[in-house]
């Protein structure tokens, strides 16, 4: 491994007033509203009291309905097109997030078998002085998720519920953030 | 386990944890906010994959050409000091970052954020709405303008002050970069007493600090500070051999 020549620029808080600098018109939009077979996840961000959090955002990364990503750098492969998979929604008074997306296709796992469709997610906020990351995957996706290889290496079902985003009859998806407390989201470090 | 396949995923680098000492404590009690908004349960390990090694392409529709330069969007200009804030984005093996977003905020010369929920009694500036956002160009470089940004008091403890700071969000070339941080000013009295200053590690505090540069100074018109802003890095990659 090399030795690297510069020590990182330590992480602090996006503070109270993010969305003075993290607003983006339709920033929550990873498709454009209408795009067929588009779905909003949807939750809330809360903390260890169970009180929303009204002053952070959550972003979003995923590939594209065939698995690809719409990366800068890599070679391997084109997203389609106009697909950036990111998403960035700033939650409000209540707490809120939404994103409107598609389900990502499987993407490799590194080891010859297939990962769930997931998205990986970063939160911020005041008082997290580091970003925290997790992912959401989606409940309809049974055979899937149980042979994800991140699922699959969490504790118990418990755990695995905290990423898992549960559908409604609209076609919509439901997933809370808990920061803190009983049901305290799974996050991970990277 | 069955062996790996070659895949796009082999080709790509894996980003170096940051070594102890670097970042703060989610729990940082001092901090009050952190007390019942950092998760409590050790993280769980994420051996990084396609989606972590991946990021998006940000820019077109986001960046508009005076976002740069935060003291020219109204009428008038904005009270305060006016000072060119310009730096590189690299990662820590000094290889530059090119075409990457970065976005920032920052309160005004009074120490005023242009936001409905700072209302302490400092005067806010109709000319001035703290927001800035650029590119980096192909050496990493990026270059705002904008006035010095006031400290102000907040409730964290009796009399406290945050030191006048500058907040930016950097995206580098895949997820696992990602970073927001907050940039100082050199010597600023109110470290001592500031938590989210003091949450990081002592030896590291330094890396948030500008410097003060007369050489980057506009004569006659802005003072100016370097704050070069440095994110993980990674092993080697096929894209370095290819060259540029």
């Amino acid at each position: 491994m090399n030795q690297p020549s510069l020590l990182s620029t330590p992480s602090q808080t996006v503070g109270p007033f993010l969305s003075i600098g993290m607003t983006w018109e339709r920033g929550e939009h990873v498709v454009p509203a209408g795009t067929p077979g588009s779905f909003w996840i949807r939750g809330l961000l809360l903390d260890g009291a169970g009180e929303p959090v009204p002053d952070g955002a959550i972003e979003t990364w995923q590939a594209d309905p065939y698995g690809q990503f719409a990366h800068a750098v890599t070679p391997f492969g084109s997203a389609t097109h106009g697909f950036s998979g990111f998403g960035r929604s700033l939650t409000g008074p209540g707490g809120r997030y939404g994103v409107l997306t598609v389900k990502p296709g499987r993407v490799d796992d590194g080891a010859g078998g297939l990962q769930a469709p997931h998205l990986d997610g970063s939160v911020f906020a005041r008082g997290l002085l580091h970003r925290v990351v997790m992912r959401i995957y989606f409940a309809d996706e049974i055979d899937a998720n149980a042979v994800d290889p991140v699922l699959s290496a969490l504790p118990d079902d418990q755990a695995r519920s905290t990423l898992i985003a549960v559908p409604d009859r609209a076609g919509d998806y439901t997933l809370d953030i808990r920061l803190q407390g009983d049901r305290e989201t799974v996050f991970f470090a990277v | 386990m069955s062996t790996s396949t070659p895949s796009a995923e082999t080709a790509l680098p894996r980003f170096r944890r940051d070594p102890d000492g670097t970042h703060p404590a989610l729990l940082s009690p001092e901090y009050g906010s952190t007390r019942l908004r950092a998760p409590l349960q050790a993280p769980v390990d994420l051996p990084q994959r396609l989606t972590e090694l991946t990021g998006p392409v940000l820019g077109e529709g986001l960046v508009r050409p005076d976002d740069a330069d935060l003291t020219r969007r109204y009428a008038e200009e904005p009270g305060g000091q006016r000072i060119i804030v310009s730096g590189r984005l690299l990662d820590n093996d000094g290889r530059p970052i090119p075409d990457s977003l970065v976005e920032i905020w920052q309160a005004n010369a009074a120490g005023r954020y242009h936001h409905d929920q700072d209302n302490w009694p400092a005067p806010l500036d109709p000319n001035f709405d703290g927001m800035g956002r650029t590119l980096t160009d192909a050496e990493g470089r990026y270059s705002f303008t904008t006035v010095k940004p006031g400290a102000y008091p907040w409730k964290n403890h009796q009399n406290a002050w945050r030191p006048a700071h500058i907040h930016f969000s950097l995206f580098g070339r895949s997820f696992t970069q990602r970073l927001v941080t907050q940039m100082y000013f050199p010597d600023d009295p109110l470290f001592g007493q500031d938590p989210i200053f003091n949450s990081v590690p002592e030896a590291a505090r330094d890396r948030m600090i500008a410097a003060f540069s007369l050489q980057d100074t506009r004569p006659n018109w802005a003072l100016a500070f370097t704050f070069d802003i440095i994110l993980r890095g990674s092993d080697a990659t096929p894209f370095e051999s290819e060259g540029s």
